[in-house]
C-alpha cells in the first residue's frame, strides 16, 4: 500500500482500488451543542409548518397532475403508443405516485403506481392494454376529484386493489418466459423513505 | 451532540416537476436554508450544478434529456475540476430493489423514495452533513464506499485486495447527532 496526501484529498491507493477521503467541505456546516443546551429551533417542525403553508394550492397542483395525465392518455387515444407518447404517461403517473400522499391525495397513489408498473413492465409497448390504462386514469381522476373519504375511501381501495390485481394478471401472462424479471418486479419494494 | 446550520449550506433540486421542485425549496427554507437552486431536466441539471458549485444536490430520478442516474454518472468523475465528491440525494417515486442497487451503484449517497416527508429529507441530509464516508475508486466505480457497515461476522469473500485497509473507519458525528441534548 502507497500513500499521499495532498491539499485536495487523502488517498490509499492498494491492489485494485482506492480509497479517498475527500476535504469534507460539509463540514462547516456542522455545529457542536454543548450537553444541556436548550435550542429553541426543530428544522422538521419548521419545515412541516411551512409545508402546511402551501396545503390551499394541494389541490389545484392534483388537478394539474391529473390534467396532464389525462392529456397523456388522450395523446395514446390519438396517436397510438409509442416511446414519446408512453414516456409521457409515465411520467405522469409516476409524478402522480410520488406527490399524491404529500399533497392529500392518499388514496389515489396506489392506482398510480399500479398504472406505472403497467407502462414500465409490459414487454411489448403495442400490446399495452389501452382500456386498462383508461380505467386507471379515470379512477386516478375520479377519487381525486372526491378526495374521498370514509365509505368512498374504502371503494377507493377497493378499486385500487382490484386494478392492480389485473395489472399484475397481465404482467405474469405477458412476462411469463421472462421468470427472472417477473420475480424481480412482483418482488416487495425495499427503497428506504421515512 | 451535533446540529446542522443549514444556512451553510447551498443545495441544488433537480426535477421536472414544478411542484415538486417548490416542495423540497419550502422544506429546505423551512430548515432554515437560504440558497437553493433549481433545474428542470438532468442538463440544466449539470449546467447549474457547474455554475453553482451546491454542497448537496438533491435529484429526481425520472427526467426528460437525461435522468437523474445519468447526472449522476456525469458529476462523478474523478478527474472532474467541479466537485465530484459531491453529496448527491436521489428523490424518486421508483422505490424497487434494482432501482436502489443502480443508485448506489452510480454513486448516489442516499436514497429517499417519495412520497417525501420533512423527517426523511432532514435524516438524509443529516446523514451526509454528519456522517460522511470515504470514496472508493475502481476500474468500474467511482463514489462513496458503498459498505456502510463493517460486519464481523462476514464470512463470504473479499472482493476488494489490499488487506485491512478495506476497513473504512467514520467519523462518529452521526452518533453524536443522535445523542440526546442532557
Amino acid at each position: 500500500m502507497t500513500e499521499k496526501k495532498n491539499s485536495i484529498a487523502a488517498v490509499s491507493t492498494f491492489a485494485d482500488h482506492e480509497v479517498i477521503v475527500p476535504p469534507n467541505k460539509l463540514k462547516k456546516a456542522v455545529v457542536n451543542v454543548r450537553p444541556g443546551t436548550h435550542i429553541d429551533f426543530d428544522p422538521v417542525s419548521r419545515a412541516e409548518a411551512a409545508l402546511a403553508e402551501l396545503a390551499s394550492e394541494f389541490s389545484s397542483w392534483m388537478e394539474q397532475e391529473c390534467d396532464r395525465l389525462d392529456a397523456a392518455r388522450m395523446a395514446i387515444r390519438a396517436c397510438g403508443v409509442d416511446t414519446a407518447t408512453r414516456d409521457s404517461l409515465f411520467r405522469a403517473a409516476h409524478d402522480i405516485k410520488g406527490q399524491a400522499a404529500t399533497f392529500g391525495f392518499p388514496l389515489v397513489a396506489p392506482v398510480a403506481e399500479s398504472l406505472c408498473r403497467l407502462i414500465e413492465h409490459a414487454p411489448d409497448m403495442a400490446r399495452l392494454p389501452i382500456d386498462l390504462v383508461d380505467q386507471h386514469v379515470d379512477a386516478i381522476r375520479a377519487i381525486t376529484h372526491r378526495n374521498t373519504r370514509g365509505d368512498s375511501a374504502m371503494n377507493a381501495a377497493r378499486l385500487a386493489e382490484r386494478l392492480r390485481q389485473v395489472t399484475d394478471e397481465f404482467l405474469r401472462r405477458e412476462n411469463r418466459d421472462r421468470p427472472d424479471y417477473l420475480e424481480s418486479i412482483l418482488a416487495p419494494p425495499i427503497a428506504p423513505g421515512d | 451532540m451535533v446540529r446542522i446550520d443549514f444556512n451553510r449550506l447551498r443545495f441544488l433540486v433537480i426535477d421536472d416537476n414544478a411542484h415538486m421542485r417548490r416542495t423540497v425549496r419550502t422544506l429546505l427554507h423551512g430548515f432554515g436554508t437560504r440558497e437553493v437552486y433549481e433545474a428542470e431536466d438532468g442538463a440544466g441539471g449539470l449546467e447549474a450544478f457547474n455554475h453553482y458549485s451546491p454542497d448537496i444536490v438533491i435529484t429526481d430520478w425520472a427526467m426528460p434529456i437525461f435522468d437523474g442516474l445519468e447526472l449522476a454518472q456525469m458529476i462523478r468523475q474523478p478527474t472532474s475540476n467541479t466537485n465530484p465528491y459531491v453529496a448527491i440525494i436521489m428523490l424518486t417515486g421508483h422505490s424497487e430493489k434494482k432501482r436502489v442497487v443502480a443508485s448506489r451503484d452510480a454513486g448516489i449517497t442516499e436514497f429517499l423514495a417519495k412520497p417525501i416527508s420533512a423527517k426523511g429529507l432532514y435524516q438524509r441530509i443529516l446523514n451526509v452533513v454528519a456522517n460522511p464516508r470515504s470514496f472508493i475508486r475502481t476500474k468500474s466505480y467511482f463514489g462513496p464506499d458503498r459498505r456502510r457497515n463493517v460486519n464481523p461476522n462476514y464470512a463470504g469473500s473479499e472482493r476488494r485486495k489490499g488487506g485491512k485497509a478495506d476497513v473504512i473507519r467514520q467519523q462518529p458525528l452521526l452518533e453524536k447527532a443522535k445523542t440526546p441534548v442532557g
